[in-house]
């Protein structure tokens, strides 16, 4: 496996706040990857590493086999799409694309033009009159345009209403088909995920809880349902999350082997249930945790 | 990056532009008149006799359009400082399309070097203009007043180091501060407090001055008492055309001040028929009586056989050797405060 993005206890420090702490991943190339995770867990730092904008405090980020933001050939070869989509609004679409065109060697002109006109956008349009769906799309194609190895998008469609977040993941799928780019996607919305990756990486407070191919990951988990105190678990298995409410036990699980156990009632796992799982036990470690902390 | 960096001061270029024209406007109409009158009134002035009065006279030509100009020199620097330094990073901070910046195929140090050199140029060569449209016109004026250090710092090339300095400075206080008001605010008050500090404590020494020692007598000093205080001799401001007086003394050969203890020791008689009055009985003052006359000449041969005046200046001459140094120590702080702006982008802001 060729990782795109490898860190190795990733440390981000912001005064005394640790924004990102022991973080250590590794993402492989060819996939389009969901970052998920609660707000606060550090996905935007991760990714403000991953294209250089910061530096870490410890721990070591590769991209693409080189130091993010070293030198301009590392640059050009990662296109960023940050949160809020920041863009100069007094100056027009034509204007964002000339920056492109002159800050990037690999800039194609051809699929800048073909976005443009396909998202019905005037070039002399003043970008500060877009609305955020347009501005969105506008920043996608200035990533797309220079031509990148590695798209990073840090919550793309966070602030867009449901249409314009529907048709901005559309885009975004055909794009990645149309250019074979990899892509590393940030967001809180698991439905959004579903709809274009294929690979999901769960963080949070900096761990990396799972990270796989979807399929993989949804054909490795069930939910158990079973008679609370008359259950076991089977060793093969590990724990997720359980519940316990009245009569009933329910549990969600990892295991490479299908689980044949007739005192469980068997399914799948949807994909929220799954990262919803990995994000409340972590919940609990770290309440555990601090407890302990406490006591002592 | 060089287009990129223009293309986003185009709103600045337009202002500067508008500016320029203005005073261009201006000063085409009312220079040339100026000019003639200058030509025809001094040629005059030596057929009549009386070349002072009329050169004075002279310098008080289009006052208005004068003090004007000279504001305007004055403060551009500051607004450079203030609109186009403070904002250069901290509106994308602000903003956050550094975010967009930084990830184009082009390095953060080459984005803020190219950005700190053209706008810097830009901001040169507004003071640059707007100075040489100045200096031409009040060139006549100028020449009548023959008080070349009293428009020091709004002529020739030192406005277009202040412009470039407070251009820096406003530049690393945006980056150091991250916010735009205060950094604005800081730009402008660190820049009238350096400006001011330099013409008080730098200027002066940035030449050694000349030192012309006059005998002191009834011509080169005055007998009266300074806001009420005690009686003693005060130096008169001597003649010296385009000098600047540095300093203006009545010392001994050991180098110290002439006290008004000494004063009252030596002409008493003076002090004690003066005693009450106040009134300035040297030059300048009303026209002192006989016998007050013989006091005032006894008086100043006592103090005078240990006293004489010291007049230490600036000569014309070195009008344009402190130009240029003075030019090469703003820039040089301009040139450092880049430094540190580039080494906080580099380091403190990833």
């Amino acid at each position: 496996m060729t990782a795109v993005l490898q860190t190795k206890e990733l440390g981000k420090r912001y005064g005394r706040r640790w924004a990102l702490s022991n973080c250590t991943l590794a993402i492989p190339a060819g996939k389009v990857v969901g970052l998920v995770g609660p707000n606060g867990a550090g996905k935007t730092t991760l990714l403000h590493l991953a294209v250089g904008l910061i530096r870490p405090t410890t721990g070591t980020v590769e991209v693409l086999g080189g130091r993010p933001a070293e030198r301009p050939e590392q640059l050009a070869k990662v296109g960023f799409v940050a949160q809020d989509t920041p863009i100069f609004s007094n100056l027009t679409v034509a204007d964002h694309l000339r920056f492109g065109a002159l800050l990037n060697p690999a800039w194609n002109n051809e699929v800048a033009d073909q976005r443009i006109a396909r998202l019905g956008l005037a070039p002399d349009q003043v970008v500060g009159s877009l609305s955020g769906g347009q501005r969105a799309q506008l920043a996608l194609t200035v990533a797309i345009a220079k031509r990148p190895e590695l798209l990073v998008l840090d919550e793309p469609v966070a602030s867009l209403d449901p249409m314009a977040r529907r048709d901005f993941l559309s885009d975004l799928t055909s794009t990645v088909l149309q250019h074979g780019v990899t892509v590393i996607l940030s967001s809180h919305l698991i439905a959004d995920l579903e709809r274009v990756c294929n690979y999901v990486a769960v963080l949070v407070s900096s761990r990396v809880r799972a990270a796989g191919d979807i399929e993989d990951l949804l054909t490795s988990h069930w939910r158990l349902t079973g008679h609370r105190g008359s259950v076991t678990i089977p060793n093969h298995a590990r724990v997720i999350e359980e519940n316990h409410e009245g009569t009933v036990s329910t549990f969600v699980v990892q295991s490479d082997v299908p689980i044949v156990d007739p005192t469980f009632q068997v399914e799948a796992v949807t994909l929220e249930d799954l990262v919803l799982a990995y994000m409340r036990q972590s919940d609990t470690d770290v309440q555990r945790a601090t407890s302990i902390e406490a006591a002592s | 990056m060089i287009r990129v960096a223009w293309r986003q001061l185009r709103g600045q270029t337009i202002v500067a532009l508008v500016v320029i024209a203005v005073v261009l406007v201006a000063v085409a109409i009312t220079g040339p008149h100026l000019f003639n009158l200058y030509d025809t009134e001094i040629a005059g002035c030596k057929a009549l006799g009386d070349c002072a009065g009329v050169k004075s006279a002279f310098a008080h030509n289009d006052r208005l359009l004068h003090t004007w100009l000279g504001i305007l020199v004055l403060v551009i620097p500051g607004i450079v400082g203030i609109f186009w330094g403070a904002p250069l990073v901290t509106r994308e901070l602000e903003s956050g399309t550094y975010r967009l910046m930084w990830t184009q195929s082009i390095t953060r140090t080459r984005w803020i070097t190219t950005k700190l050199i053209v706008v810097g140029l830009a901001s040169a060569m507004f003071a640059g203009l707007l100075s040489l449209l100045v200096t031409w016109w009040s060139s006549r004026i100028d020449a009548a007043a023959m008080n070349a250090y009293g428009s020091f710092d709004l002529r020739d090339v030192v406005p277009i180091a202040y412009a470039i300095f407070a251009f820096a400075l406003g530049v690393t206080s945006g980056v150091v501060i991250r916010k735009m008001l205060p950094a604005m605010a800081s730009t402008l008050v660190v820049f009238v407090g350096v400006r001011l500090a330099f013409n008080h404590v730098v200027r002066p020494r940035l030449v050694p001055v000349n030192v012309v020692n006059l005998p002191l007598n009834q011509n080169t000093a005055g007998f009266g008492s300074a806001n009420g205080g005690p009686f003693s001799l005060f130096p008169n401001t001597p003649t010296l055309h385009n000098a600047w007086i540095t300093s203006l003394q009545i010392v001994n050969r050991d180098h110290q001040t002439l006290s008004s203890q000494v004063v009252t020791n030596s002409c008493h008689r003076l002090v004690s028929q003066s005693g009450g009055g106040g009134q300035p009985t040297g030059l300048g003052g009303l026209k002192p009586s006989a016998a007050t006359n013989t006091l005032l000449q006894e008086c100043f041969s006592r103090v005078g056989a240990n006293y004489h005046v010291r007049v230490a200046y600036q000569p014309s001459s070195h009008y344009w050797t402190m130009q240029w140094y003075e030019t090469a120590i703003y820039f040089g702080a301009a040139l450092a405060l880049a430094l540190v702006c580039l080494w906080w982008i580099r380091h403190r802001l990833s």
